[in-house]
């Protein structure tokens, strides 16, 4: 494995390059499930968006694999630091649809109390997946420093730093790889290049071929991997993990990949992206991928698909009727969470907010769509 | 008791915090062996070892970036950024990431941390070792904001700073470092965040300040009191939660109030408390309300003794809301 010549497992024709990594088939479908459980979660929020439900949406279509694949190298007692196209991830770890559209409406029940934009989600269990933020890379240098907790402690624990082939641009990036080389931290940076930050493609992020081969000036391998092929990105993820564990350090992974959908539902892809690019990446589809490989392992046959994803439709449906269900988040939440305990001129103003209320009766709500 | 400089104030209480708790890690850039470019760090990396207390890159990002992932991982890390001048690369780092993430989060990550920093000027220390930022973060929800300005506060604030379980920004004016010196009691004690501290009493007029202005405005309440003139001089100690009641009382005490801050004047916290007074108390000033404060330019080198407040000015200031 190199910084410089990507490393791949799965054949397009579905048989193995090399060494099968031979994980038994719970495992395999589990990774197949959870990829088809992001495409219908994405399905379904693209058109509550579209229905004007929900404000807002992040799809994923094109990195499932990346996503996934990363996700089933991880144990429950390591870190995830995501960006905001990762929530794959905590569902492969188990958090619910449910959950997560909890999140998608801002309700009462979403554990960030409706305070962020949908996608950006919060989850302490059954994984640490750490409270995405807006900021690009800011996370990057903070996973460097639960990394070094844990290494302070002297766990065997380990964190994953993901972001994408814009977020490299960031000083995040910068000071996070520059303070992990130094510190030996347990981290593993996953860049997963889709080629497109919003709408710039990877030139105008970068005058260096590739992201994997920057890990040498920060004194740790790179790695490139395919970033369309589960096993191969879940391999590096792991071999990587095993590195931070025993203490050798950090390695960066470029994951690359394609983003087939736009950057949002307020981003219109068809403006930047060739179309051509897209065909050829559409036959580079990782789902299709894993799933001739799952063929030769006769662990699946054409209606699977459907009827996997029939179900995971069904999941994320139910997930919406308990969601638009749930009431917003009480007012009192505005004012709770700025500090541990409320301080004097918040309570003033929660209080006056309340009072206000009463007299004149509740704010109006604006539109509420992501006005881009 | 011991008589302490500020700075070694401050080192006592880092030395207590790491003495009681393995989780307090002290980092920043030259705070290992070389004890930081004040000596506030001196001694820490030879009693707890370099894994306590380290140096790290020069870069303000990572510093704070990497303090925010110890914190939400169980440590307390007390970072430190070697002059407030350069925090800002890791403005975005304070404001949008350690200030938010116990709200954005639902209360399920939370961030711990003390940032400790030098502030202001009285060192020649030209545009970029002089500066007085508190307003920037005092203008950010989630962030507390205290300065210190004797040495038996600097011990007993930042120990509660590093106890606080939010992030707290601990500006150090270094004019004070090792111009002030003061009885501090040995081992852990504690001085409440968001508590103000009466300087000197009076009943003409009230004079609020904080870090190395609180000096400048006692001596200048001397001065007053040889003019018959008594000021209640009030330390605010922590500027963000502000203690509003108790500023509120204050300024009732007297109805004449100077507000005296060394960072410059527009949209600096003196315009904060002036408002808090116009909106709960204007019925009982008898005097318009004055800010003494740096100019609205940047910090000057050679004369920098023209543009921080000293007694003169403030003097002026209190006799001007005296007679009104």
């Amino acid at each position: 494995m190199t910084a410089t010549e990507m490393y791949s497992l799965i054949k397009p024709d579905g048989g193995v390059k090399g060494k099968d990594p031979k994980l038994a088939p719970d495992e395999l479908l589990h990774i197949y499930r959870t990829m088809l459980r992001v495409r219908a979660f994405d399905e379904v929020c693209m058109k509550l968006q579209r229905s004007g439900r929900i404000g807002f949406s992040i799809p994923n279509r094109g990195v499932e694999a990346t996503q996934i694949g990363a996700a089933a190298a991880l144990r429950k007692t390591d870190w995830i630091f995501p960006s905001y196209r990762d929530f794959g991830m905590a569902l492969y770890h188990g958090v619910t649809p449910t959950e997560m559209m909890h999140t998608m409406y801002g309700n009462g029940a979403d554990g960030a109390k409706g305070r962020q934009m949908p996608v950006h989600f919060t989850f302490t269990e059954p994984i640490k997946f750490f409270s995405i933020s807006s900021p690009i890379g800011t996370h990057i240098v903070q996973a460097v420093g639960a990394a070094h907790a844990m290494q302070y402690r002297k766990e065997k624990h380990a964190v994953l730093a993901s972001f994408g082939d814009g977020g490299t641009s960031s000083l995040g990036f910068h000071s996070g790889l520059n303070f992990a080389g130094v510190w030996k931290s347990p981290v593993v940076f996953l860049c997963q290049n889709n080629q497109w930050a919003i709408s710039c493609p990877s030139a105008s992020q970068t005058a260096s071929e590739g992201y994997a081969i920057k890990a040498q000036a920060y004194g740790m391998p790179g790695v490139l991997v395919d970033g369309n092929d589960v096993l191969a990105v879940r391999q590096v993820v792991l071999d990587a993990l095993e590195r931070a564990r025993k203490g050798a350090g950090p390695t960066l992974i470029e994951a690359y990949t394609f983003r087939m959908g736009g950057h949002s539902t307020s981003d219109d892809p068809t403006k930047y992206v060739p179309k051509k690019l897209l065909l050829e990446w559409e036959k580079k589809d990782p789902v299709a991928r894993f799933e001739r490989y799952l063929a030769k392992k006769k662990l699946w046959k054409a209606p699977l698909r459907d009827k996997i994803y029939a179900e995971c439709m069904d999941e994320v449906g139910d997930a919406v009727k308990i969601a638009e269900a749930t009431p917003p988040p009480a007012l009192e939440t505005i004012f709770s969470d700025v500090y541990e305990t409320v301080p004097q001129h918040i309570r003033r103003q929660g209080q006056a907010a309340f009072d206000l209320a009463a007299r004149k009766g509740d704010a109006a709500a604006g539109g509420g769509a992501f006005p881009l | 008791m011991a008589t302490l400089t500020l700075i070694q104030a401050v080192n006592d209480a880092l030395k207590t915090a790491m003495r009681d708790d393995p989780n307090v890690l002290v980092f920043g850039e030259d705070v290992g062996p070389k004890g930081g470019v004040f000596l506030a760090t001196d001694g820490l990396t030879k009693e707890f070892g370099d894994n306590r207390c380290f140096d790290t890159p020069l870069s303000e990002d990572g510093i704070v970036g990497a303090a925010i992932g110890m914190a939400v991982n169980g440590l307390k890390p007390v970072a430190e950024i070697q002059f407030q001048d350069f925090i800002f690369p890791a403005f975005d780092q304070i404001v949008s990431e350690a200030a938010k993430l116990r709200y954005r989060s639902g209360g399920q990550y939370t961030c711990p941390m003390v940032i400790r920093t030098p502030y202001g000027g009285g060192i020649r220390g030209g545009l970029y070792h002089s500066q007085s930022g508190e307003a920037y973060f005092c203008h950010t929800p989630g962030l507390k904001v205290v300065i210190p300005s004797t040495p038996h506060d600097a011990k007993g604030l930042l120990l509660a700073s590093i106890e606080d379980p939010d992030p707290v920004l601990f500006l150090e004016p270094k004019a004070l470092y090792r111009s002030v010196k003061g009885e501090v009691p040995e081992g852990r004690y504690k001085v409440d965040l968001s508590t103000l501290r009466t300087a000197r009493e009076g009943s003409g007029v009230t004079v609020f300040c904080y870090g190395a202005m609180v000096p400048v405005a006692l001596r200048a309440a001397e001065q007053a009191a040889e003019k018959g003139i008594e000021c209640h001089v009030v330390d605010l100690r922590t500027l963000l939660p502000l203690d509003e009641d108790g500023v509120i009382d204050a300024a009732k005490r007297t109805g004449r109030v100077v507000v005296v801050h060394e960072a410059p004047r527009f949209c600096g916290f003196g315009g904060e408390i002036s408002a808090i007074l116009a909106e709960n108390c204007i019925e009982w000033m008898e005097a318009p309300i004055v800010r003494v404060a740096g100019f609205d330019t940047p910090f000057p080198n050679t004369l920098e003794h023209h543009y921080m407040p000293d007694d003169r000015r403030v003097l002026d200031a209190i006799e001007r809301v005296w007679n009104y």
